[in-house]
């Protein structure tokens, strides 16, 4: 029987690595947008670990929506993605800096 | 017709030929325009003679009627009202009539103009003013409360300066007038502070509540400066003479008159001679009981008058323009009346008005006959030997000259020799002071007069003359003359009487009884206006009168080298005389100039250090500096603004479980 704590320690991990994925990331936004993706899974295995220990359903259903929304998510980031490398000739996180003040 | 009806009549009628001829010259036409506004100052003129003959002949009591209520303010009524009485009739008279012959006179006078195109309607608008004008003197003189009073006199100032701006296009001209208007302004300032202490201590505009309650106020005292306690009359009485000082040109406010000869020369005889400046003389003798309360300013009014009186004659001595002569020979007078009013002998001074308003209405006329005559030429050194060209221009100058210089029998004599005897008698406080400068100013007075009439009429002609077809003036000039020159020759005789004695301005003037030296004359000294001229034969006025011309013969006539000598020997004297004593100088330097340099400290100290760089420019200034400051935190790299949300959200979240 796995514990609830493993859960725990295993999102908490995967939410670090999103973290410093997202901080440390200095060349390519697809990384960027993954580690996006392994922050909201991280929060799922939550969800998911504490719906089954506290046997309610509706920590499931949220995990559902999540999923969803990463989906539309990606999919918009992607065309976003591919839409700057059309302008900027460059996806690399660096070079983007036109919020500069 | 009801009294107050034909009162109405009187103050309206100008009005009427002034909207008729301003609004509707065009359509009218010239002839329409002079037509129309004569023929409503003649319907003025008879009426005043009616409302003249019933108060002054018959002697009716006075008449204080209010014809409307404008509005009323915490109990001060705002009125429009009438107060009849001799003062005020003598005066409705004396303005219609002498409005009446310039009306005429102008006729031909403003008959051509090159300063206007032929289609400029400069000749109805010009009626239209003078016609504006013998409105507002009328709502002046015919005023029962300060509000009508305050109305008629800002009317005649407004009037006074369209007028004397009237050639638009000279600029001297238009300095003239701005400077009129400004002087006035001064004036003013104290006489609405004056009508102010009168609202503030007698709640009330109306003339016979203001002398009911004065009574009362004797002691009061009014604090201005914190220590120091004035009666609360004298600043009145003050106050209200200062207005009378912008408005009758008493120094050192009379700087604006001698530059109205700027306007045409019917003005410069109706408005800046013969009615309008004797308008704070009149508000002096119609405010007599408030005045006879306070022996200071009766003092102030004195010394001032007598120093107008002869400050001015003596700059008379000088001008080379005829109508600067005798503008300056009207500010001489007017010091002489006002000399009278600082005597307490406010009825001596309103006859010198009387007297002074036909006289010098003729002189200026005559003047501007002249000056018609010499084609639009005004200096006197280019006339001479006019006399036998202009006969009735001759005769009715020498009548006003003599009047002017207070020659037996004229109508002047009686007036100025009744303020010089009124003056000896006074005791107010430099009176003997005064009197010396009273009799300098005869002197000066004669000999200016002379001059000016040895000049234009007699000696040799001179090249201008001689070149030029010089004729006697149309009719329409030379009648007006023809009729003043029968009250400035005569009026003195049957007026001299009453006038001492009192009678005459019985229900209007209000003299205590220690003041009242034209009663102590008329006891002691008066024996009749016949032996009242040969008595004064051994008179030092006379004498000094006399002398005055035979200098200005001796000078002008047979020795006219002379002047030349006496101008190289003391270019000293002369320089101060040409610059009229350094008033326009002192105005310059102090009020010009101190007003200049005022303006640019608030301009560059106040407005531009202070308000737009220390207030303005530094507030934006100070967003830009601290935008700046704060826009290096913005990098522009996703990874920033992610750490710091994340660590943000941390902070919020500890501050949230602690």
């Amino acid at each position: 029987m796995i514990a609830l704590s493993d859960y725990l320690i295993f999102g908490a991990v995967l939410f670090t690595i999103s973290m410093a994925g997202i901080f440390l990331n200095r060349k390519n936004i697809i990384i960027l947008l993954m580690s996006i993706e392994l922050l909201l899974l991280a929060v799922n295995t939550n969800f998911v670990a504490f719906s089954y220990y506290l046997n309610d359903v509706t920590g499931q259903i949220f995990v559902f929506f999540i999923l969803t929304v990463a989906a539309a998510e990606a999919a918009i980031g992607l065309a976003i993605i591919v839409l700057v490398f059309r302008n900027r000739k460059s996806i690399n996180v660096d070079d983007l800096d036109s919020l500069k003040g | 017709m009801a009294l107050k009806f034909i009162l109405t009549l009187i103050l309206l009628s100008p009005l009427f030929g002034a909207v008729a001829a301003g609004l509707f010259g065009r359509r009218i036409g010239r002839r329409g325009a002079h037509t129309i506004t004569i023929f409503g100052v003649a319907v003025s003129t008879l009426l005043s003679a009616y409302v003249f003959y019933l108060f002054v002949l018959e002697g009716r009591s006075p008449f204080n009627d209010s014809l409307y209520t404008w509005l009323v303010s915490d109990g001060i009524k705002f009125e429009l009202g009438f107060m009849i009485d001799s003062l005020s009739a003598t005066m409705m008279l004396v303005v219609t009539f002498v409005s009446l012959m310039v009306h005429i006179y102008t006729v031909g006078y403003m008959d051509h103009d090159d300063d206007y195109g032929p289609n400029n309607p400069y000749y109805q608008r010009f009626f239209s003013y003078i016609s504006l004008f013998t409105f507002s003197m009328l709502s002046l003189v015919m005023a029962n409360n300060f509000l009508q009073l305050f109305f008629g006199w800002e009317a005649v100032g407004l009037v006074s300066y369209l007028l004397i701006g009237f050639y638009m296009k000279r600029e001297s001209a238009i300095q003239a007038n701005l400077k009129a208007f400004l002087v006035n302004r001064v004036g003013d300032f104290g006489f609405i502070l004056g009508i102010a202490v009168v609202v503030m201590y007698f709640n009330t505009l109306d003339y016979n509540e203001f002398f009911a309650g004065l009574a009362a106020h004797k002691n009061t005292m009014i604090t201005i400066i914190p220590g120091v306690e004035w009666s609360m009359i004298t600043v009145l009485a003050i106050m209200l003479f200062i207005g009378a000082m912008g408005k009758s040109a008493q120094m050192p406010l009379h700087v604006w008159l001698p530059e109205s000869m700027e306007g045409p020369t019917p003005i410069s005889a109706l408005i800046h001679a013969a009615t309008m400046v004797t308008a704070g003389i009149f508000m002096v003798a119609r405010l007599s009981p408030a005045y006879e309360m306070s022996e200071a300013a009766l003092s102030f009014i004195m010394i001032i008058g007598a120093l107008t009186a002869f400050m001015m004659g003596l700059l008379g001595i000088i001008q080379d323009d005829i109508k600067r002569v005798v503008a300056y020979s009207t500010l001489s007078q007017l010091g002489y009346m006002t000399a009278a009013l600082g005597a307490s002998a406010y009825a001596a001074g309103m006859f010198h008005v009387l007297t002074h308003a036909f006289f010098k209405a003729l002189l200026f006329l005559a003047a501007g006959s002249v000056i018609l005559a010499m084609h639009h030429i005004q200096d006197i050194r280019q006339m001479g030997g006019l006399k036998k060209y202009m006969p009735i221009t001759y005769w009715s100058m020498l009548i006003g000259s003599l009047a002017l210089i207070g020659f037996p029998g004229f109508s002047g004599f009686f007036s100025k020799d009744s303020i010089l005897l009124a003056v000896s008698e006074s005791d107010t406080y430099g009176a003997s002071f005064a009197m010396v400068l009273l009799l300098i100013a005869v002197f000066v007075t004669a000999f200016y007069s002379f001059r000016m009439f040895f000049l234009v009429f007699h000696g040799k002609e001179s090249e201008y003359v001689k070149a030029h077809e010089i004729k006697e003036s149309p009719g329409v000039v030379t009648w007006p003359l023809i009729a003043l020159s029968i009250p400035a020759l005569m009026m003195g005789w049957p007026l001299i009487g009453p006038i001492l004695s009192g009678t005459y301005f019985a229900d209007a003037i209000q003299v205590t009884g220690e003041h009242d030296v034209l009663g102590r004359i008329y006891e002691g000294q008066y024996h009749g206006a016949f032996n009242m001229v040969i008595h004064s034969l051994t008179t030092l006025p006379v004498i000094l009168a006399l002398s005055g011309v035979f200098l200005a013969w001796l000078l002008y006539i047979k020795k006219p080298e002379i002047p030349g000598k006496i101008k190289k020997a003391c270019p000293r004297g002369f320089y101060v005389l040409d610059n009229a004593f350094g008033f326009d100088r002192l105005n310059e330097i102090v009020f010009v100039d101190g007003m200049r340099k005022l303006g640019s400290f608030f301009t560059n100290s106040i407005d531009i250090k202070m308000i737009d760089t220390g207030m303005v420019r530094n507030t934006f200034m100070s967003v830009a500096h601290s935008a700046a400051a704060l826009k290096t935190a913005q990098t522009g790299y996703l990874y920033h603004y992610a750490f710091v949300m994340i660590f943000g959200l941390l902070a919020m979240l500890a501050w949230v479980l602690w």
